[in-house]
């Protein structure tokens, strides 16, 4: 699971969370990836860090970060949807699953419910094509997903909250 | 009946997904006092049959059962386990799906415990290195590469052999062996397979590259979105390090080598060579021309040879075996065996390996058992996004580099999908050119903006908004932007469209012409209708309808009103009569 807004690196500061990797350009992508794991998301301070930590700008540590479909620049909701839209959740009706989603949830792709409780991504081939169409929330996987078992599962989440 | 002496569950990513984790508890826990190992395997290949347990006789006989819930684990344990009777009707239906595999690659997968580098080794693991080290010179290794015929599993094919050759004629001290694991096709899962449960046959190939090449490190880039592959990989190196396979003076040799992993950030472009490089250097990952080529001039300007997974898992066997035993398979030109993901509509999706030169033909309807549901077999899409679809008239086109490539396919990294009737190919080649479109990195203008207006045009097209002469700019800028692209991501891009316009030209004809789907995909093109004398007026539809379009009919039947309805299908999939039609 990852950590959300862990107030205490921040406060730390990012440079010495980052000890230990080499203080050259080749460190940018991972540490974009440790930010992340931390935070949940990449916070513009942590892009600045990244930046002095290495010696690369700040507009190029940017320039990777927007490139990479890994990085987010919003915090996420609490449980992390990803949908496949692999080719063998394509042809057995993942655009179906898509669209119930985005009505169920009231979001678009990229975005993250009111009440902060899920967010909804688009990943291409989770590799367990012969379960599709599939989704992962967070670390759990759901396969041969129909409307009713979307259904099941999303209400399963929204009960735990109570 | 010989004893149990073993008791294999599948864990890999797949496995877990369909519930193999309780099922493994439940048998390690229940057997723990009855002295029988259970184990964690990996893929064992029969996806479609998920959870799959294997139970190994002292005799090493083996059987297969799948799908297996706890109740199922339940029955196997006291019929079979302590009752010494197999239970027929819970064994995994293979019919056919092993009879024309050849397992190089996939030798131990499924079978060993991926975390435990004793069993690797008790298959010969490490035997390969050992050789290389003590009784072959560099040159000796590439030339046994090089006559065995192997070549990149990546998809493009170049001899292995020669890649090796290149890089090791460059006098440069510092050079790089890459494995490249970023398995980037939607529909492909060989290399994640391969490396959560055979870790250690990729790193014994990329340290023998190594030796080959004269190269001190080597570098794992896999795709984050397979933590589980990350794990094995991480865990496999650090064991390899323990016995002395990999870190400084190798075996008592001068031969030094060490592998870290780097994770991928989620981009298709960097399976292709220079961008890969580009991202491990920690730029954006957009490819440079070419040459000077890796194997010249690579990761901070060294010598770098980047092999794809599969190549290396059969690096190993090839020096273990001889290259004799490799070449003995395949055709003139393709030797060896070729890891296929299998899905899509097909009865036996799933983890394949198969000699080249098997037929497509044989492929899909032996090894896949054909496609489920009685319906008919239209088409198969190999070499992913970049690869073409071939219809079923060419299963007779056996899987080589040369053939694939003769009909405008490619042979691909091995994701395999097969269609049916109801799948429209043009709404396939859409698909695939929105993700092909989506991964452009935006630096040759024909890639970037060729495939956003190609995209444009077929959207139109399943919208029920194109004209004959679309067809045409189709094929014209498919062709231009395979011309004047850098990288292989633009240079195949427009396959799925040229082949699908190819071989289904008629299909796209209905959709222009008549405005009309023939595999009723396309929804702006379906029109929903229930027939009133199979309707029970039992108002499921109503209920399930969106939009309110369903109304009460004049009688006892509903009605759906077409200027309100927007073909979400809903009404098709509750009615318990079949009355809602579709054309």
């Amino acid at each position: 699971m990852v950590k959300q807004g862990s107030q205490t690196v921040a406060k730390r500061g990012w440079l010495r969370e980052f000890q230990g990797f080499p203080r050259n350009e080749s460190s940018v992508i991972p540490l974009l990836q440790l930010v992340q794991e931390r935070e949940g998301f990449i916070p513009p301070e942590a892009v600045r860090a990244i930046s002095r930590y290495t010696g690369v700008s700040e507009a190029q540590v940017y320039g990777v970060a927007t490139f990479y479909a890994q990085f987010r620049f919003q915090p996420r909701g609490k449980h992390l949807i990803r949908l496949c839209q692999g080719t063998a959740c394509h042809v057995q009706g993942a655009d179906v699953i898509l669209d119930h989603l985005k009505e169920k949830l009231g979001v678009k792709e990229g975005e993250t419910t009111k009440d902060g409780l899920f967010t909804l991504e688009v990943v291409r081939c989770l590799g367990c094509c012969s379960l599709a169409p599939v989704m992962m929330i967070d670390n759990e996987t759901y396969g041969r997903l129909d409307r009713r078992t979307v259904d099941k599962v999303l209400s399963s989440y929204q009960k735990e909250e109570g | 009946m010989s004893r149990i002496a073993e008791v294999q569950v599948g864990l890999a990513s797949c496995g877990i997904a369909a519930g193999a984790e309780p099922v493994f508890q439940y048998l390690a826990k229940t057997l723990a006092s009855k002295k029988v190992r259970v184990k964690p395997v990996g893929c064992l290949g029969m996806c479609f049959s998920e959870p799959l347990v294997a139970l190994v006789t002292e005799d090493g006989e083996r059987f297969v059962y799948g799908p297996v819930d706890v109740t199922k684990a339940e029955r196997i344990i006291k019929e079979h386990v302590l009752g010494g009777t197999p239970v027929e009707d819970l064994l995994a239906k293979e019919d056919g799906f092993f009879s024309k595999q050849v397992r190089i690659v996939l030798e131990n997968c499924g079978e060993i415990d991926p975390t435990s580098i004793d069993e690797y080794m008790a298959r010969g693991g490490y035997q390969a290195l050992r050789r290389v080290l003590k009784e072959m010179t560099p040159q000796e290794v590439i030339e046994e590469i090089s006559k065995s015929g192997l070549r990149g599993r990546g998809g493009a094919g170049f001899p292995t052999g020669t890649k090796w050759a290149f890089a090791a004629k460059e006098k440069d001290p510092v050079k790089f062996v890459v494995c490249n694991a970023d398995e980037g096709d939607p529909g492909a899962f060989m290399d994640r397979s391969v490396l959560e449960g055979d870790p250690h046959r990729v790193i014994e190939g990329m340290i023998i590259a190594g030796y080959a090449i004269g190269a001190q490190e080597g570098i794992v880039y896999v795709r984050a979105e397979y933590p589980l592959a990350v794990k094995r990989v991480r865990q496999a190196i650090s064991a390899a390090e323990a016995r002395g396979f990999l870190g400084r003076n190798i075996l008592g040799s001068s031969f030094s080598f060490r592998i870290t992993v780097k994770e991928g950030a989620g981009a298709f472009v960097c399976g292709e060579e220079t961008a890969l490089i580009a991202s491990v250097e920690g730029k954006r990952g957009m490819p440079r021309r070419r040459p000077p080529y890796p194997a010249q001039s690579g990761l901070w300007g060294h010598p770098t040879v980047i092999n794809n997974v599969e190549t290396l898992a059969n690096v190993p066997w090839i020096i273990r075996n001889g290259w004799e035993a490799f070449a003995r398979y395949g055709t003139e030109k393709s030797k060896g065996t070729k890891v296929f993901a299998l899905a899509g509509k097909v009865k036996h999706s799933g983890l394949v390996e198969i000699p080249m030169g098997l037929t497509l033909g044989e492929l899909v309807l032996e090894v896949g058992g054909g496609i489920p549901g009685g319906r008919a077999f239209k088409a198969v899409q190999i070499g992913g996004p970049s690869g073409g679809c071939l219809p079923a008239s060419l299963s007779h086109v056996p899987v080589d580099y040369e053939s694939l490539k003769e009909h405008g396919a490619i042979m691909g990294s091995g994701g395999l999908i097969v269609m049916d009737e109801e799948t429209c190919m043009v709404e396939v080649a859409r698909f695939f050119l929105d993700f092909t479109q989506k991964e452009s990195c935006g630096k040759c203008t024909f890639c970037r903006v060729g495939t956003k207006r190609m995209l444009e045009i077929l959207t139109r097209i399943v919208e029920g908004k194109g004209t004959l002469g679309d067809l045409d700019v189709l094929m014209d800028l498919g062709q231009k932007i395979k011309s004047h692209s850098l990288c292989g991501l633009g240079q195949t891009a427009p396959n799925p469209v040229l082949t699908t316009l190819r071989y289904f030209q008629e299909e796209y004809e209905a959709h222009v012409k008549e405005k009309r789907c023939p595999a009723k995909v396309c929804r702006a093109l379906l029109t929903y209708a229930i027939e009133p004398d199979l309707c029970r007026d039992c108002k499921l539809c109503t209920k399930a309808c969106p939009v309110e379009a369903i109304k009460q009919g004049p009688g006892k039947f509903q009605v759906i009103q077409e200027e309100k309805c927007i073909r979400c299908g809903r009404c098709r999939e509750v009615c318990p009569f079949g009355a809602v039609s579709v054309r």
